[in-house]
């Protein structure tokens, strides 16, 4: 565009670079995680019999590799671009952004190596000791600095809709981190939760919940209100739409967390509560992803050619499908067959590997040759390829937990005429293996799409510059 | 006052509020203002 060489007039992109890279990067690291543990269901002498390398160290560095090295840095990556570009201004404190960069890796890194030699909290997706836990703590407040003060120091009049979903993603994860984080340290590394019994409970899966509700939907979101209308070449469907299903799920997500505790030492109203609170959640969830998908209407066509488009509209339908799946499942009577399996974990992945993992790479993609210069990323063809690996991959995903969940939940509620089980546990176990084999080879298919993906990015960002993109000059206020 | 009647109170208020949301979005003097606001992303191009 004009004036390049004026800095005080591009924006801040060069800690979106760093994200958006270190996101790639992640997302293959935690995804060849994930291929391992599995593979290490199906043949557990891979864990060669270490500490180190057992599926209980192993499978939190997995869940927190995807969600919050990968899904964490596409965040900070993609509301770092939307909101300089929807607030036409550069980042607030862009010095403080760099350094939510490095405190995020170190983050990252700490947790890489603190969860193989067994220090956590032992709360699911919480897992990390307390030293890290400050460090998480003022890393995010230093996030709502820069994102904020964008916000607050923006040259146009309105708050685009995408900036009000990152915004509820902030502000709410700093409370579920810090409220759940809670604990009395008992020495470097060690710490006991500051409740007891079901509270702990409860605030487990509030917190649990929530990360779902706002670390991996509100903030993705924002991405869809960006990346989607952007890709498409028009806006988005219905901007009031998108204010009243903002509010729905703002109003109703926070309740939802006690369908984890169905069955338990959890007082009944409560589970009935976030039952009833789960599925009005339906509403709000399907309110996004018909507003996003609508926003296709009359561009149809563009799906035939544009890869990156099919990327951010297919994660539209599997957030579809995951968000009607998910109510349906925390109805207590479908949670008695379901909970415990492995459904439970086709659901996540659908939500994760489809709705997240889709979604974030479109915006990667679309992200990528702008950052450094170039048209389009360095082999479409390779976007092609990595679009059907990753769907593929998917499918066979959860179509595998799908099958093995409902049968372990069946054959576990069998009784005989005489009431003794059918079956014992391990026949379950046994059951499974096939499924467990499949689901491998679906998160197989996945990784080396993602794989794939890295080699078009270092392609792209190598072949390319560090672009400088101008602000445009404020007519919005004519 | 008495917890519960505090719970309560917060959860009408936050009925209320959001109905007022629902009033305030479909009201046709905002009509502009949105159209402006789904636009913005196309406001660097």
């Amino acid at each position: 565009m004009q004036d390049l060489n004026v800095s005080s007039n591009t924006y801040s992109d060069g800690v979106i670079r760093q994200f958006s890279i270190m996101a790639v990067v992640w997302g293959v690291v935690g995804m060849l995680m994930g291929v391992i543990i599995a593979a290490q269901l199906v043949w557990p002498e891979l864990n060669l019999g270490l500490p180190w390398t057992s599926f209980g160290r192993l499978r939190p560095l997995h869940t927190n590799a995807v969600i919050f090295a990968f899904g964490g840095c596409t965040l900070f990556a993609t509301s770092y671009f939307v909101v300089q570009r929807t607030c036409q201004t550069k980042l607030f404190m862009p010095k403080l952004a760099t350094f939510t960069f490095w405190a995020w890796q170190l983050v990252i890194v700490s947790a890489a190596i603190s969860l193989p030699l067994g220090f956590t909290q032992g709360k699911e997706y919480a897992e990390l000791e307390w030293p890290i836990d400050l460090l998480i703590a003022v890393t995010w407040v230093c996030y709502a600095v820069v994102f904020f003060g964008t916000v607050g120091t923006r040259k146009v009049k309105h708050i685009y809709v995408a900036n009000w979903f990152f915004g509820a993603f902030i502000i709410t994860v700093a409370l579920l981190h810090i409220v759940n984080s809670a604990a009395i340290p008992a020495g470097f590394m060690k710490s006991y939760s500051a409740y007891a019994g079901v509270q702990d409970a409860m605030v487990q899966w509030w917190y649990g919940h929530n990360a779902v509700g706002f670390f991996l939907t509100a903030g993705f979101l924002g991405i869809m209100y960006y990346f989607v209308p952007k890709q498409a070449g028009r806006p988005v469907y219905s901007y009031s739409l998108s204010i009243v299903h903002f509010w729905a799920l703002i109003f109703t997500y926070m309740w939802a967390g006690p369908h984890h505790l169905h069955y338990t030492a959890l007082p009944d109203w409560t589970q009935s509560l976030g039952m009833v609170f789960s599925l009005v959640l339906l509403a709000p969830s399907w309110g996004g992803m018909i507003n996003g998908i609508m926003t296709m209407s009359g561009a149809w066509h563009k799906l035939r050619t544009d890869p990156i488009l099919r990327f951010l509209i297919v994660s539209l339908s599997f957030y579809g499908m995951s968000t009607f799946e998910g109510p349906m499942m925390a109805i207590k009577t479908v949670n008695s067959l379901s909970h415990y399996t492995d459904w439970t974990v086709g659901h996540v992945h659908s939500g994760a590997l489809g709705w997240v993992g889709l979604v974030s790479m479109g915006a990667i993609y679309y992200m990528i040759p702008r950052l450094f210069g170039q048209k389009q990323m360095y082999s479409i063809k390779a976007i092609e390829l990595h679009f059907w690996l990753a769907t593929i991959g998917i499918v066979l995903y959860i179509a595998a937990l799908w099958i093995s969940g409902v049968m372990e939940g069946l054959m576990w509620r069998a009784i005989n005429a005489d009431g003794t089980l059918t079956y014992t546990f391990v026949e379950s176990v046994k059951a499974k293996t096939p499924y467990y084999i499949t689901r491998m080879v679906g998160g197989l298919l996945y990784l080396s799409g993602m794989s794939i993906m890295l080699w078009n990015v270092i392609k792209t960002a190598t072949s390319g510059k560090a672009a400088i993109a101008a602000i445009p000059a404020a007519a919005a206020h004519a | 006052m008495d917890i519960n009647s505090l719970r309560i109170l917060t959860t009408v208020l936050s009925f209320i509020v959001f109905i007022g949301i629902i009033v305030w979005v479909w009201q046709r003097r905002n009509t502009s203002d949105f159209k402006d606001a789904a636009n913005l992303p196309f406001k660097d191009e």
